[in-house]
């Protein structure tokens, strides 16, 4: 059986992997698909740390996540697409319109 | 077989995403990132969570980044994303972040805090260990009130999303 610390690493290398996309990109929609990725790893360590304790509790988490993810996800592009039509653009930085 | 199946969706996974974020067309991203969830549900499978697995492809895989597709080509954006310019300071701010966060990775590691699978693999698995009747049996005794509020959340998700794209009143 494959250690339960190979999952935990490869879910810190993917939250990271999400974090850098989220810093550097300026698209809106790829900082969404960064963010799902984000939600991802954690949800690949939820599992991992239910079998390493032989519960099932990691996974309800995980259920609740997927919900969360769905309405972030729905709410999130609600939004790109009214930006979109305000700016005609989904670059975060063209974005200032509370700034003070 | 086991190990060699992990190694094998492990990388996927990761190369997927590492091109996910360097793709400049988001419709390439997402296709990269639907890769990515799918390595994610075989590795599911493997930690013995079938039931999460299938929801895995058929919610996110499915559902999701079909939602995203379809605004990625609704928008249709023509004007290419510009070379990240303004990113200096986040860029490093990044770096200096992922070094931190590995650090913390291999001291976490290295201190022996996460035992590794032998603990695992030597108890035997329940039965029925992340099958739907499992889930469904927690469910609706332990986690039946953060249910009925991710039942709240989604509606107000949906109220949120018509109001959100209307566009006018």
């Amino acid at each position: 059986m494959v250690p339960i610390a190979n999952y935990l690493v490869l879910s810190a290398m993917l939250f990271l992997i999400g974090v850098i996309g989220v810093l550097v990109r300026r698209s809106a929609l790829i900082i969404f698909m960064s963010i799902e990725l984000m939600l991802n790893a954690v949800n690949l360590s939820f599992v991992a740390f239910a079998r390493l304790w032989n519960a099932a509790d990691g996974h309800m988490f995980v259920m609740f996540i997927f919900t969360v993810a769905a309405a972030e996800a729905a709410v999130g592009l609600a939004i790109v697409i009214a930006l979109f039509r305000q700016k005609d653009s989904v670059d975060v930085d063209d974005v200032n319109l509370m700034k003070g | 077989m086991e190990t060699l199946l992990f190694w094998l969706l492990a990388v996927v996974a990761l190369i997927a995403a590492g091109s996910m974020i360097i793709q400049r067309n988001p419709v390439h991203s997402a296709l990269f990132l639907i890769m990515t969830l799918l390595s994610l549900a075989g590795l599911f499978l493997l930690l013995s969570a079938y039931f999460l697995a299938v929801i895995q492809i058929i919610v996110y895989a499915g559902a999701i980044m079909v939602l995203f597709l379809f605004v990625i080509m609704l928008l249709d954006i023509r004007r290419v994303e510009a070379a990240p310019s303004r990113v200096k300071l986040q860029k490093s701010l990044g770096i200096l972040l992922g070094v931190v966060f590995l650090l913390e990775t291999l001291l976490v590691l290295r201190s022996g805090v996460i035992t590794d699978g032998a603990a695992a693999a030597a108890t035997p698995l329940p039965e029925d260990f992340g099958t739907a009747v499992a889930l469904g049996r927690v469910l609706f005794t332990s986690y039946f009130f953060p249910l009925q509020l991710a039942a709240v959340l989604l509606f107000v998700a949906l109220i949120g999303a018509i109001v959100l794209s209307k566009r006018r009143w």
